[in-house]
């Protein structure tokens, strides 16, 4: 683990160029991938926001005389074995997906920067109880971390957000330590510590900002990994329980019917898979035009 | 050399203790009393009076403080005894031992397939750059990050299982017993298991193979008259693994992450399914063993990549 | 002496975003058994990518468009960059090192692993003997315990002892040519000198020729026979040591002479630098490269391109309209 923070210690050298935002813009929109996931990802937003006014019908309550229907000019996807329309839900599970993936990752990468800034700033016997503590919930798969968490907390849209918040929680801090360890090492900050400066105003003035762009590339590849993470939740049965709809148990309740109707556990599928997609591709773009060199490093 | 052996595993021994402080204790912050489920499974047969009550809290050990529980079962791990399934009313080693050869077989299969194919495909995507090669393993790559592996489970067995017959939808089956089957049986929990590793691997292998084939020390020997492949493999292959063998720590967690759904879509008995079939149980017995061993198991394997730095890597001196 | 190595009118470019850059633009030069030469210029001005397009070390984006490399008869171009009959000819008959010790060598491989690789594969050693080889190889270059220090790895070595390695390695194979890319300009003085010292020495023994590619005119003074000085990638004056040293002709090694301090000289006199810098290699006019930084130019330098490289005595031409020698410099 050392060699990542050489890693990092490498590409924070140099602080970002502000004022290279036709260069940013040049770099992120030239690849097709890219512009693909921001498609997506506005359809996704679109179809969280305006969810009601985009189906005729309730996510929740099914007619059960369509039980079980196969896709037609009626129901697009076809219904589940309640009678509800597979399409209404697909459209209301976006915002379980979007719910849960940004608050999960603001509140996780608020709480990892701080943990990261204060464990490297204070350094000795801090950073020695914070990283260790950070290594230790690393050391549990992610997946099994979430379900103990999400199993002692309960289900619920807010347990779920908890538990994943905490599952991913360390790999912020731990990228957060590495890239505050390196950059108080360089000449500006030992000026402004020489000359007697209040330790929360280096952190907050000089430190946070020169840590920022790997920050950002980090937390959208993490809202990715975080969605997928709650739909194999939501498969396992734990987290958002029916009627609430989330892709995972979209995909766990149709395996019934796989044979019948496939497209009920295929449906819900394809829209986590392209969601995680383009969050991923997007993070790629930022990445490359925000600082390349973070390349291979997130 | 030695020395930095030694500070590493008292690290990873000081991350263990904390991670079973962390499991022991989210467990008694479960909501309700483990006994409860014994007790709603006892119900038919007759219900119990207080004195029964207490004496299986007794016999379980629950009528101790909180801080002495925790002793009692860390006491219990170094003399093999990881104390009663309360749910399944089993020795928790036996539970287990039965349960860990099978996750183990998946997972280690799994692993060396997700490695093996991760790093060939990055490699030939990194040296062959911008070549239809390069495009096939790039897409493998970010579908392999993307899928979810319940999905993807999903798909197989509707194609290889209910279409075409091909493969048996779910099940375990000891290979010692039927070894035809138990292959059949594995290669889709395999194949889920494996495939989001070998998209990692693959990803940070072709990066690091175009950042090594850009070296000076890359044209210096070209310049001594090698073959490509000799280039490759004596002076590049090394040298990009290094940022790779880093990732394998963590490609072994998701492997073991993983077991926990995919044991549950192919209905297979390993420790994956006994933990979320512990955690609804909330048999906290089970649970904060299983996790552990788990644990364990990550962590050893993340020395074993740390130590092996050395191996590929002259520069790093232990310090 | 026979001519080992000619090149003709080499030209390698490179594509790059804003444009194709001619980083090598004509270049023609030969050397002849057991010479020494140097090749001198400015960075950039395409003397490294020169000698790598000799070795077909060119990779993407660079691509090498035209002329001939002519070596032992055979117009080395015409193979396949990484062919056999290329790979044939690099370490064993042509060997170059490079500027950057310190990234030259492979890190994770050890000295000997890396120094009797060549050995094996050009001359048929099997590995014991190789490895007896390079034990004598690296004594010869002045590695101290080579026994001991031949299973070490780069990092446990300096700057200057890694160069060392790197000559050991350039002519384990007995090459006809050794080509030295800047070979001290990472090392400190004091090392510099002696690994020249002993650069020289070594290709005396093997009957080597080596072509020393530097930016310091002070280098090659000592050692080379002849020298090539290059400018924006063409070569614009070659001939005698002692000629271009005594009676420099063309503007451009005037100037570079001027900035070299020179202990002969009364105290006081001055160095003076070039003005301005070397131009952009993209969308070069066809009038002289060095016109605007030039101190004697006239009105025809500004109308005509760039003349042919001219004789001004027996083995001494420049590329200059400007007869310098009328002028009092």
């Amino acid at each position: 683990m050392t060699k990542n923070t050489t890693m990092i210690r490498e590409f924070s050298e140099a602080p970002p160029r502000v004022n290279e935002w036709r260069r940013f813009r040049r770099v992120f929109f030239q690849r097709k991938l890219v512009i693909f996931g921001l498609v997506i990802l506005t359809l996704l937003v679109i179809a969280a926001i305006f969810a009601p006014w985009l189906t005729p019908y309730d996510p929740y309550i099914g007619d059960l005389g369509e039980s079980l229907a196969q896709p037609s000019w009626t129901h697009l996807l076809g219904t589940d074995i309640q009678g509800r329309d597979t399409l209404c839900r697909l459209i209301y599970g976006a915002r379980t997906a979007l719910i849960v993936g940004f608050v999960t990752t603001i509140t996780a990468a608020i709480a990892g920067i701080v943990l990261g800034l204060v464990a490297g700033y204070f350094g000795a016997i801090i950073n020695m109880i914070i990283m260790r503590a950070m290594d230790a919930l690393m050391g549990f798969p992610m997946l099994l971390l979430a379900l103990l968490l999400a199993a002692v907390l309960g289900s619920g849209i807010q347990n779920v957000i908890i538990a994943l918040a905490v599952a991913t929680l360390p790999g912020y801090a731990r990228v957060m330590h590495g890239l505050t360890l390196s950059v108080q090492e360089n000449d500006y900050i030992l000026a402004e510590r020489a000359m007697g400066s209040d330790k929360w105003r280096i952190m907050l003035n000089h430190i946070l900002p020169n840590t920022l762009p790997p920050i950002i590339v980090l937390v959208t590849l993490q809202l990715g990994s975080v969605i997928l993470a709650e739909a194999g939740l939501s498969f396992l049965g734990i987290g958002i329980r029916p009627p609430g709809a989330a892709w995972g148990s979209m995909v766990y309740d149709g395996y019934r019917f796989l044979l019948s109707n496939p497209v009920l556990s295929f449906a819900p599928g394809l829209a986590i898979m392209l969601v995680v997609f383009a969050f991923n591709m997007v993070g790629d773009g930022l990445r490359d035009a925000l600082d390349p060199r973070l390349r291979g490093v997130i | 050399m030695t020395s930095y052996i030694i500070r590493r595993l008292i690290q990873g021994i000081i991350v263990l203790i904390i991670m079973t402080l962390i499991v022991f204790f989210a467990m008694r912050l479960l909501p309700g009393d483990p006994l409860t489920i014994f007790i709603g499974q006892q119900a038919s047969s007759g219900s119990l009076s207080g004195a029964q009550l207490e004496s299986l809290r007794h016999e379980y050990g629950l009528d101790k403080p909180v801080m002495m529980q925790y002793f009692d079962w860390f006491g219990g791990i170094f003399r093999g005894d990881l104390g009663t399934s309360i749910y399944y009313h089993e020795d928790v080693g036996k539970l287990l031992g039965e349960r860990f050869p099978i996750t183990l077989h998946l997972g280690l299969v799994a692993f060396i397939i997700a490695n093996v194919f991760g790093i060939l495909l990055g490699l030939f995507a990194g040296i062959r750059r911008g070549t239809w090669i390069d495009s096939v393993s790039t897409t493998l790559a970010n579908i392999g990050i993307t899928i979810p592996v319940f999905w993807l489970g999903a798909l197989l067995i509707y194609v290889f299982g209910l279409k075409l017959h091909w493969l048996p939808i779910y099940g375990y089956t000891s290979p010692f017993e039927d070894f035809w089957l138990n292959t059949k049986q594995i290669i889709m929990p395999v194949i889920c298991l494996a495939i989001t590793g070998m998209a990692y691997t693959a990803r940070q292998m072709r990066s690091a193979m175009l950042e090594v084939i850009r070296q000076d020390y890359i044209r210096t020997a070209w310049s001594k008259g090698l073959p490509e492949r000799t280039i490759i493999i004596k002076h590049a292959l090394k040298n990009s693994l290094i940022p790779v063998i880093t990732l394998m720590g963590i490609g072994l967690g998701m492997v073991f992450g993983g077991a926990v759904i995919v044991e549950t879509v192919f209905a297979i008995p390993g420790v994956g399914r006994l933990l979320v079939t512990s955690v609804f149980a909330q048999d906290y017995v089970v649970v904060q063993s299983g996790t552990l061993l788990i644990a364990a198991i990550v962590i050893s394997c993340n020395l074993i990549v740390d130590i092996s730095y050395g191996w590929l890597d002259p520069r790093i001196r232990y310090g | 002496m026979a001519e080992l190595l000619h090149v003709k009118d080499l030209v390698t470019q490179f594509k790059t975003e804003s444009g194709v850059v001619k980083a090598v633009n004509g270049v023609s030069y030969y050397i002849d058994e057991q010479e020494i030469i140097g090749l001198v210029g400015e960075s950039g001005c395409g003397k490294s990518v020169s000698q790598l397009s000799v070795m077909q070390l060119i990779s993407a984006p660079g691509e090498i468009t035209g002329g001939e490399v002519i070596f032992e008869r055979e117009n080395l171009l015409e193979y396949q960059p990484h062919g056999p009959e290329m790979r044939a000819i690099r370490g064993a008959k042509i060997a170059m090192i490079f500027q950057e010790p310190m990234t030259s060598l492979n890190p994770v491989l050890t000295i000997a692993q890396q120094l009797t690789e060549m050995l094996v594969l050009h001359k048929k050693m099997n590995a014991d003997d190789a490895r007896k080889k390079a034990i004598e190889l690296l004594d010869m270059v002045g590695i101290p315990a080579a026994e001991k220090r031949i299973d070490d790895y780069p990092h446990n070595f300096s700057g200057g002892m890694r160069q060392r390695v790197m000559i050991a390695m350039g002519l384990s194979c007995n090459p006809k040519i050794l080509i030295a890319d800047e070979p001290t300009t990472a090392l400190d003085v004091t090392t510099q000198a002696q690994l020249l010292e002993m650069m020289k020495n070594m290709v005396q023994q093997f009957r080597t020729s080596l072509v020393i590619v530097t930016h310091n005119l002070g280098v090659v003074a000592r050692y080379a026979q002849r020298i090539y000085i290059m400018y924006a990638g063409r070569i614009v004056e070659s001939g005698p040591t002692k000629e271009i040293f005594g009676r420099p002709r063309h503007p451009y090694t005037i100037g570079l002479l001027k900035c070299i301090p020179r202990l002969d000289e009364e105290e006081g006199k001055k160095l003076i630098p070039i003005n301005g810098l070397p131009p952009n290699l993209i969308n070069m006019p066809p009038t002289c490269a060095f016109l605007p930084r030039c101190s004697w130019k006239i009105d025809k330098c500004s109308k005509k391109p760039w003349p042919e490289l001219t004789s001004v005595s027996s083995n001494h031409f420049i590329r200059c309209y400007v007869n310098t020698k009328e002028k009092k410099s």
